[in-house]
């Protein structure tokens, strides 16, 4: 199957694109996509334990089974809002 | 709820939350600041994955209607270059009493920056960094609990 993988931040740096189009084997799971991520691109395998996964929009579990055509998005540990990184940190 | 590269306006948000039976409005507006960890910085470049964004703040919007269910929420969230002073991230918090409308601010910002899919990316003197802060994961009862918390506190 085709699936779309969507990449933010450090993740598109180390891939040098945003978006890229892969194919995985029928019954994969987002765990799949992101394991042949990190077999194209070795750097993305130490932020392996910190990222989020979400699937057509919507944030998803790694255990999650794609379809045909679905979006397939990497998610680096988010920093939006103002100060700096999490709240916690903010408070040291 | 918006994702733009246009500047922000709090009272923008804040008109479309507010209704008749509101008696108040608290708005908070997040800054680009010049000093960060010892840093001089020179700008920031906010990054989005813009659908899930909205979405992310449309469920803090509903969290915080369970919370205080007298409460309307509104988040608005820059992309790209943010030069120093300028909002980063506007929210307004309507109720018809203050307290709620306060709690519910601060809730949806401390939620802001646990759980939107936005990246930070920092020019300094001398260089340039991402920052990275927490793990995206709205089912997190634990920071939830935390941000609840610090509404309260």
């Amino acid at each position: 199957m085709h699936v779309t993988i969507r990449l933010f931040a450090r993740l598109r740096e180390i891939a040098g694109a945003s978006e890229l189009r892969r194919t995985l084997p029928d019954g994969g799971t987002a765990r799949d996509a992101w394991d042949a991520l990190v077999a194209e691109f070795p750097a993305m395998e130490a932020h392996t334990g910190s990222i989020s996964v979400a699937v057509n929009e919507e944030y998803a579990k790694f255990t999650k089974v794609l379809g045909e055509g679905d979006e397939v998005a990497f998610l680096p540990p988010v920093s939006g809002g103002s100060g700096i990184g999490t709240s916690d940190r903010e408070l040291e | 709820m918006a994702v733009t590269p246009g500047p922000l306006d709090a009272a923008a948000v804040a008109a479309a939350v507010a209704g008749s039976h509101d008696g108040a409005v608290a708005t908070f507006l997040g800054l680009v600041r010049d000093r960060n960890a010892g840093r001089r910085v020179l700008w920031l470049d906010y990054e989005a994955y813009a659908p899930l964004a909205v979405k992310a703040f449309e469920h803090i919007a509903a969290e915080a209607a369970v919370k205080w269910p007298d409460a309307c929420v509104g988040i608005h969230h820059r992309t790209g270059r943010v030069e120093i002073g300028e909002a980063s991230v506007a929210i307004a918090a309507t109720s018809p009493h203050r307290a709620e409308a306060f709690a519910a601010c601060r809730y949806a910002i401390e939620r802001v920056k646990q759980i939107a899919p936005i990246w930070k990316h920092e020019h300094f003197e001398g260089g340039d960094v991402w920052i990275e802060g927490a793990t995206a994961d709205p089912a997190d009862e634990q920071a939830r609990a935390l941000a609840f918390e610090r509404a309260c506190t």
